[in-house]
């Protein structure tokens, strides 16, 4: 008999009623999507292994318990267990970091540092200084308004104040600046993310 | 630039789960009971 047209809640109610094979046909089933799904969130061989085992327990332990019922699909609802064990796991090392298995100690992986690290603050410099020197080229109006407001944080209304001209005045010499900006951005192929 | 810098997906060749780690299930399944007693379910593993 061909295995794939036997249902789910089929297989699901004749494991039930103890038949240990229907399990081995719904795990065979579905093992890669649940296998590939806990991959994708952990990138960890050993990890996928331990939350795909933990998973398929708790499945057999509904079952068998008899607090399965049949609202949903079967996949999605094992999905849902492994995507609350893969939250678990990462709750769980968050809170307990640990030392890699490579042999050797990092203490990289204890201490954890939130400013940018050297290549990336490099990065940011040379984009920093890019976007300077772009607003150099700009007319002397639209780089006045435009500093104005990106670099001082001063309002429109301020910034009319100051330059003595109206608030749409300024409004339309930024619009001008940015699109300038972005002329020149093309023009010369200055990519300016990290 | 970007594309110096951006990471490669990782290549998703030949996931599926261990053998041992499906024969773990079955048998765990195999030797789990849940035995009703008052109400009350109990777990018994039978190796």
């Amino acid at each position: 008999m061909n295995k794939e047209l036997i249902l789910d809640a089929e297989l699901v109610s004749n494991y039930i009623n103890g038949n240990e094979n229907a399990l081995s046909v719904l795990i065979g089933r579905h093992k890669q999507k649940i296998y590939s799904f806990i991959y994708s969130k952990v990138f960890d061989r050993d990890v996928t292994e331990d939350i795909f085992q933990d998973t398929f327990i708790k499945v057999i332990r509904t079952l068998k318990r008899g607090k399965y019922n049949e609202e949903g699909k079967f996949l999605p609802w094992v999905m849902r267990i492994a995507h609350n064990l893969v939250i678990d796991h990462f709750r769980k090392t968050n809170r307990m970091p640990k030392f890699d298995n490579a042999g050797e100690f990092s203490i990289f992986s204890v201490l954890s540092d939130s400013s940018l690290n050297a290549e990336k603050s490099m990065i940011k410099d040379q984009v920093e200084s890019d976007v300077r020197r772009v607003i150099e080229e700009l007319p002397e109006d639209q780089k006045q308004v435009l500093v104005m407001r990106m670099y001082q944080d001063m309002s429109f209304k301020e910034i009319s104040e100051r330059t003595g001209v109206s608030i749409n005045t300024a409004l339309g010499r930024m619009r001008y600046a940015l699109i300038n900006m972005r002329k020149v951005i093309e023009q010369n192929n200055i990519v300016l993310t990290n | 630039m970007e594309k110096i810098y951006s990471n490669a997906t990782p290549k998703n060749e030949n996931l599926k789960p261990k053998d041992e780690t499906i024969s773990f299930l079955l048998n765990y399944s195999k030797a789990l009971r849940v035995i009703d007693y008052n109400k009350l379910k109990f777990e018994a593993l039978l190796n």
